[in-house]
């Protein structure tokens, strides 16, 4: 096939985010470029289907996000996974490119149920609106919404943070928080 | 794309009561718990970003293109 330009360029533009995404879906660089790869060669075999002037990042987080899910259910069937299951491997797993700051962090946000865990990556990492995470994740914004709660709400059980106290040394950030609003 | 959404912003502060643990439906969280989730999340996201596109994506691109131009050239 040939690929227009606009498109090659719009393509490569979304790829650090689309990479951003699978990497914290799935917790595993190797695993996530494997998904960029295969969202790639399936979005430019299905070019035609893509609207000129719609949105093309969030075209391609619709296929990387439904490869990744009907992937997930495979793996599911065949070793009865869970999330914790998942959380598990993420743990054995070497370090890889830097991901020792976010580690616990990543650790949290595996334990969540996968739902969850994308509609808060899309909103809440990648810019989406709820409208347009809906889209993505073929659901109502309300469903988006109180998916997003419940991660923010389920992760903070998680990481422990349940007050200010616990925020560490960014004093700063804190006041300006407390005193920016309302 | 681009644009933050300003992820603390969303609830009122949170009472004393509704910071209760053990709580049998989830109790709102305090706009600064969000601010710190939203930090973290948007820092771990954006490592990935920093690391731009990996030479196989532009070589998968070039190579696609490649195959659908052969009988062009």
């Amino acid at each position: 096939m040939a690929i227009d330009e606009s498109v090659r360029k719009a393509v490569l533009g979304a790829v650090p985010s689309l990479r951003a995404f699978a990497i914290s879906l799935c917790g595993n660089v190797d695993r996530a470029d494997d998904l960029v790869q295969e969202t790639l060669v399936r979005a430019l075999a299905n070019i035609d289907s893509f609207q000129p002037g719609t949105n093309m990042s969030a075209w391609l987080f619709t296929i990387l996000r439904n490869h990744f899910r009907s992937e997930y259910r495979k793996r599911r069937r065949e070793v009865e996974d869970s999330e914790g299951h998942y959380a598990e491997t993420l743990k054995t797993q070497p370090e890889q490119h830097g991901q020792v700051e976010f580690r616990e962090f990543r650790e949290a946000l595996a334990h969540l149920p996968a739902d969850q865990r994308e509609a808060l990556i899309l909103v809440g990492a990648s810019g989406f609106s709820y409208e347009e995470a809906a889209h993505i994740c073929g659901c109502a914004v309300g469903t988006i919404k109180s998916r997003v709660n419940r991660a923010r709400t389920r992760l903070a059980e998680l990481l422990s943070i349940d007050s200010a106290d616990e925020f560490g040394p960014d004093e700063q950030t804190r006041s300006v928080l407390a005193g920016g609003r309302e | 794309m681009n644009e933050r959404k300003p992820v603390g912003q969303q609830k009122p502060m949170e009472t004393a009561a509704s910071r209760q643990k053990n709580h049998a439906k989830p109790a709102k969280l305090g706009r600064e718990v969000q601010a710190r989730l939203g930090q973290q999340l948007r820092a771990m996201y954006d490592e990935g970003v920093s690391q731009g596109v990996p030479d196989r994506f532009a070589d998968l691109l070039t190579r696609m293109d490649g195959n659908g131009n052969k009988d062009k050239h």
